[in-house]
Parts: structure tokens; sequence; C-alpha cells
């Protein structure tokens, strides 16, 4: 069975950095448009990297900042300073 | 299973027929009719005559849908709280066995509701 | 000299402003000061375990929620200060507003109290921090909610006494018992009735689909909180399932009780959720998602992907899942029949869809709108056509457990209810399905003294025994403007000259039936 990993943002400007970000990192991700939202589901695990965030937007990023927008997650949370991991391990 | 608590655990029902000042709840659900959402909960004198129960009750609540001129309450088919019953009309409701929070199930053969949607 | 500037790590961040600030008991017994935290049976060998994967310390909470709150409030403001109301779908869509506040809102409520109480009763400091912190986020749920929907409570009615509302009107103790069965079990059942079955496994399909739905109709007041509250929501979730497999991982004498606690609060929680389905597919105007798509998405795919996982601690899906899964192409059009026929005694209104509605339901619902349930619809509006609007008259028989309407059907027979009863020392009680007869059976003390609504105004605890009087009286719902019929109806009409459209009596609110 198909286990997805997914993340689901409010569709503002800051979110779509992230999203660009994530989409860049996770190339089997799938990016989903929904009214005032954006979801993005991967098989298994998704990652979101400070760095690339931080190219993509153009300042510095602390992964914390993901709190602001984000709505809703699936998938075990791995969180430090460079990594934001969303991840079935079973 | 009793319920896990911090201290004795000592609870009363709320809803015995003591509490309802004389009168008693009975319920009615009419098979394949479910434009009632649920079964009808009415609130009846135990002393009521089923007949009393049918003409004065039953017949108001269920006027509104289509078949209901057709449904002869004494030739359909009746579950008492799951089991076969024969209503007998002149005999109170609890004299015949239809106490405090029994469910009457109705069955009209022939009659499936609006369309024969079963609504 | 050199100063560093290297920040602490998250990690270590977290340590000393989480742990270290606890300390070991000297002369009270850690027995005393956490009495609850044994009795439910639950083993924890080591608390240090515990892991908050967000580690989130309170400075950074404030900085972060601070924001939150200032993007909002600017929203409200703008929202107010350009009439927003007036800019939304349709008028009908308000109804579900007003479900949501007197329905949810007061929830948020619950929850903060809730998790308030479990918050003092663990012995861990990692657990007792998230608990204060998610107690906080709820308070902020619910008074943003008020604030968002003080606006439309100036222009539509139905919205003025919520909390009393709340805590009387008969469909809204179907939120209340489940909120209040959740309060009064033990702290680490409380967890994982709202923590995990409630905001990991269900809450998504209520605050994703249906606030996307809520921007789609143009509310921006609306799906600003929700999706404001729903970035605290990552953090509940994440809660949510670190708790369950922090359980689990403590002792394995923990795994049959959780198991069984999941069966239970997933099927309340789903009994629940049947007023969201019908929110989705019936009171949103301009549809997003069927309330069947949203539970594949949000509960077949998702928590499929969960109970995968968890099968490594011995846990199961719930056990009612294949019932909860048939349901979904039932229970929205079942609820929203009920609410047709039962508006006389709620604080909203509603209608028969349009036909354009109707068909985008046979399209959502091929295998079931058309066969039975467009057929009662279409029966209904012929009746309001000839000014006979139906309403039931006759007050409807209540599950025991959920306290929903005994409505639902069978799950491999949709013309059959699927009532259950059973006896227990020398009371007959009954249920709407197999999923709250369990629940019963497990504890009956418990659900013996469920505060059911029909009962009680039969009892005579309501101040009146007709309906209009217990509505008017013991509801505080302003009869003939706050209920009935949507169309024709005081919100229907003020919606009417704010378009400049002409009202169309024809198919007025309170028809001569109506009780």
């Amino acid at each position: 069975m198909s286990q997805l990993a997914f993340i689901v943002f409010q569709d503002n400007d800051n979110a779509r950095y992230i999203v660009e970000a994530i989409a860049q990192d996770n190339p089997h991700a799938e990016v989903q448009h929904q009214p005032a939202l954006i979801r993005i589901q991967a098989e298994k695990r998704l990652v979101i990297n400070r760095a690339t965030v931080e190219e993509k937007i153009g300042r510095e990023w602390d992964v914390q900042e993901m709190l602001l927008d984000v709505i809703s997650i699936g998938g075990n949370v791995d969180e430090d300073e460079d990594h934001f991991i969303l991840e079935w391990k079973n | 299973m009793s319920v896990k608590a911090i201290s004795d655990y000592i609870t009363q029902p709320k809803d015995t027929v003591a509490n309802f000042n004389g009168m008693q709840v009975v319920y009615v659900y009419w098979v394949k009719h479910l434009m009632y959402c649920s079964p009808f909960a009415f609130l009846v004198s135990p002393d009521m005559t089923l007949a009393g129960f049918f003409a004065e009750v039953l017949r108001p609540a269920i006027k509104d849908h289509p078949d209901s001129t057709r449904v002869n309450f004494m030739e359909a088919q009746w579950l008492l709280n799951g089991q076969a019953f024969s209503p007998t009309p002149e005999v109170a409701l609890l004299a015949q066995g239809i106490d405090h929070k029994s469910m009457l199930t109705l069955t009209t053969p022939g009659l499936s509701g609006i369309n024969g949607c079963a609504s | 000299m050199a100063t560093n500037k290297k920040k602490l790590s998250l990690k270590d961040k977290y340590q000393y402003l989480t742990r270290d600030m606890a300390w070991e008991p000297s002369y009270q017994s850690k027995k005393d000061i956490f009495p609850q935290e044994d009795f439910e049976g639950i083993k924890i060998t080591d608390w240090d375990k515990w892991e908050d994967p967000f580690r989130l310390t309170m400075d950074a909470y404030w900085k972060y929620q601070a924001e939150k709150e200032k993007k909002l409030y600017a929203i409200f403001d703008a929202f107010a200060q350009n009439n927003g109301h007036q800019n939304i779908s349709d008028a009908r869509y308000v109804n579900a507003l007003k479900l949501f506040l007197t329905g949810v809102s007061p929830l948020e409520y619950g929850a903060f109290q809730g998790y308030s109480r479990v918050g003092r009763q663990f012995s861990g400091a990692g657990a007792r921090t998230a608990c204060q912190m998610q107690a906080i986020d709820e308070l902020r749920h619910v008074q943003t909610q008020i604030h968002a929907m003080s606006h439309y409570n100036k222009h539509f009615n139905g919205l003025h006494d919520f909390a009393h509302m709340h805590d009387r009107i008969w469909f809204l103790s179907v939120p209340k018992s489940f909120f209040d069965d959740a309060r009064s079990a033990g702290p680490f059942e409380f967890l994982t009735a709202i923590s995990f079955s409630f905001e990991y496994v269900l809450t998504n399909l209520l605050f994703v689909p249906f606030m996307s739905g809520a921007a789609y109709n143009g509310d921006m007041a609306t799906v600003t909180f929700g999706f404001s509250a729903q970035s605290d929501e990552a953090r509940h979730m994440t809660l949510g399932l670190e708790v369950i497999k922090f359980m689990l991982e403590q002792h394995e004498d923990n795994v049959p009780i959780i198991q069984h606690w999941i069966d239970k609060w997933f099927w309340r929680g789903y009994r629940l959720l049947s007023l969201v389905s019908m929110m989705m597919d019936y009171m949103l105007p301009n549809k997003v998602m069927s309330w069947k798509d949203a539970w594949e998405v949000y509960y077949e795919q998702n928590g499929g992907a969960l109970f995968k996982d968890l099968e490594r601690y011995g846990i199961r899906p719930p056990k009612y899942q294949d019932e909860a899964n048939k349901g979904k192409e039932h229970i929205s059009h079942q609820l929203w029949a009920t609410f047709y026929q039962y508006c006389q005694a709620t604080n909203f209104h509603t209608w028969i869809p349009s036909e354009e509605e109707m068909n985008w339901l046979s399209e959502q619902y091929p295998d079931t709108f058309d066969q039975y349930y467009r057929p009662r619809f279409e029966h209904w509006q012929a009746l309001q056509e000839k000014g006979e609007r139906f309403y039931n008259n006759t007050l409807p028989q209540l599950c025991q457990v959920c306290q929903v309407p005994a409505l639902f059907t069978e799950p491999d027979d949709p013309t059959k209810l699927s009532h259950r009863s059973l006896e227990h020392e020398g009371e007959r009680y009954h249920f709407c399905s197999d999923g709250c007869c369990d629940i019963f059976k497990y504890e009956p003390d418990k659900y013996i003294q469920a505060w059911l609504p029909v009962h009680q105004i039969y009892q005579g605890n309501c101040e009146g025994a007709d309906v209009e009087t217990v509505v008017t009286k013991y509801y505080h719902i302003d009869a003939g403007r706050d209920n009935f019929e949507y169309l024709g109806s005081p919100d229907h009409k003020r919606w009417q000259a704010i378009k400049g459209q002409k009202p169309d009596e024809s198919q007025a609110a309170k028809p001569k039936n109506a009780a």
C-alpha cells in the first residue's frame, strides 16, 4: 500500500518559496493547488532543507518559521536547525 | 467493564420511567420509510390502548408520507423489541408488554417508500 | 574579546528551557503530586523518552503566535471594514458558520480546559509543556473564532447566543457530549481521544477541505481563522502521534488499552464529523471537494499510512473503520435530510439543494445519490412548491452514546436503519450502530447518565412541552427568524436586499404544517 507523507501550506507569499524549495529537493513529490492552500505529497518521505528555502526566499530562514504558514502534515516529524522531515518509517 | 475512576464511581440511569411523571417513552420505526429520518420517540401514557395510540399518536405522526393512507396498522407486521408481536387494539400499551423505551418496528408489505426507494 | 554569536542548537535550547526547568520533588511524593497518572493502567517507565519533535520553547512559541495573531486581526479588520459578508457566494453559506460557532467553537474552549487539566497531571516535563502550549492555543482558537463570527452576527440571525445554545440545543449535545466524555476520562485517555484520534486522525476533514471551501465561498475571515488555528494544529497533530508512540513504547501492557481507546474514539469522532459531512456537501454553495473525496484523502489514504506505521507496535486500524469507509457514500445525505425535517428546532436554516447542486451530488455519489436520496429531496421540493414545506413534528429517537438521532443505515443496506439495543440492569438502551453499542457495553455506567435532549424534554426539564416553547424559552432560538426554511427567511430577504434582488415569496419560510 502507498504511504504518502504530506504537508499543506496556506497559499501565500511566504509559503510559495517553501513549496518551490520542497519541489526542488523532493523530485518525487506532487504539488496540488486547491482554493487557498497548496498540498505537497510524496511517497514515504518529504524533506524541507533550510539551505534551499534560504536560497529561494533570499534571506535567513529559521526552520520553525514554517509554523506560520503550515496547515497540516502527515508523517512522523523530525526537525533540527537545517531540516524538517516528514516520514513514514514502516 | 466498570469505569476506571479515581474514586468510587456511583451513577444512576437518567431515563428510568420514574422520571417521566407517569408517562413512558415508546419508539416506532417504520421500515423502508426513511423520509422520517429515525425512529419516532413518543411520550405516552402506559394506560393508553394500542388502538388509541394508533389513532391519536402514530397516525398523525406519519400523515405527511404519501404511503400513509394505505397503511393498515392491524394488518401490518410488527416487532416489539425485535420479537414478533401481535397487537391487541383494546388492551393498554403496558398490559401487552409495550413498556418504557420499547421499540415497535412496523413493516408494511407492498409499501416501500417514495418511488420505492425506502424513503 | 571575541563574542561567541553561535546560537544554541534547537535540541539544547529545548533541553534547557523545558526539561531542565523541572525538578525532582524532595518533600512530597511524586504520587501525591501527580495522583491521576496511574489509575488508567498506563505504565510509564521513563518520561525522558518523551519526544517533542518541534522542540518548541516558550520564547519561540510567543514569538510565532504573536505574529500569527497580528496577521489574523489585520484580516479581520479588513474584512469588517470592507463589508466582507457582502462578498460571500450566497447567504446560505452563513448557516455553516452558525453550526460552526455553536458546535465547534465551544469545543475549542473544552479543549483549553482539558489540556490545562491533563497538563497538570503528567510527571514528565516535556508532556506538561506540550499540553500547556496546546491549552493556550485552544483558548486562542475559541477567541479568534468568536471575533471572526461577531461580524456575521451583526448581519445574520442565529449567532447571538452560541454558548447557551451549545449547552442546551438537541443536536449540539452531539459535540458537547463527545468532549465531556473525553474530559471526564483520565489524562492518557484524554490525549488518545483528542490529540490522537481527533486531532491527528480526523480534524483535517474539518479544517482543511472545509476551510478551503470557506475561501472558495468568499469568506476571508473564516478561512483565515481556520488556517491560523490549523497552523497550531500541525503541532497538535505531532503531539498526538508522539504521545501514542510514547505510550506504546513504554510498556507492552499499554497496547490493548490504547487499542481500545483508538477503537472507541475513532468511532466517536466519526459520528461527530457526520455534521461536517453535510456542511461540506450541502452548506457550501461553491463546492470544492465532496465529503467522500475528503474522507478518501484524509482518512483512507492518510489513516492507512498512519496505521501501517503503527503496526510495528501491535496496533491495528480502528475496529469499525470498514463501516466508516462505507458510510462515506451516505452520511452527508442522511444528515442533511435530518436537519431539513427538524430545522424548526435549530439556530440555522436548511433548504432543498438547487438542481445544479443535486446534479453535482449525483456526479459525486453515482452509486447512491440518485438511488436513495434524490427522490426524497425531490418529493420535499414538490411539497414546498405547493406551500407545504415538510417538517417532522415528532421528536427522534437518539443514540445513547453519540446522541445523534438513530438515522444511520446498515453498512451494506442503505434501506435499513442500523438500530441496536440492549438491556442493562433492567433498563433498555438504544444505539445507532454496533460502534456506539460497543462503547456502551464497555463502560455502561458512564453512558446510562447521558443527558439525552429528547428525554429531557419529555421529562419536563426544558421549560415546556411543545417544540416552540422549548425552542424559544430553553434554547434561546428566536423563532421565525433563526429557524425554519431558508427560502423566505429574514436572512434570505436581507441577502436579496444586499444583492438588489426581488424577494420571492412563493416558498415562504413558515408553511402550514410547521410546529
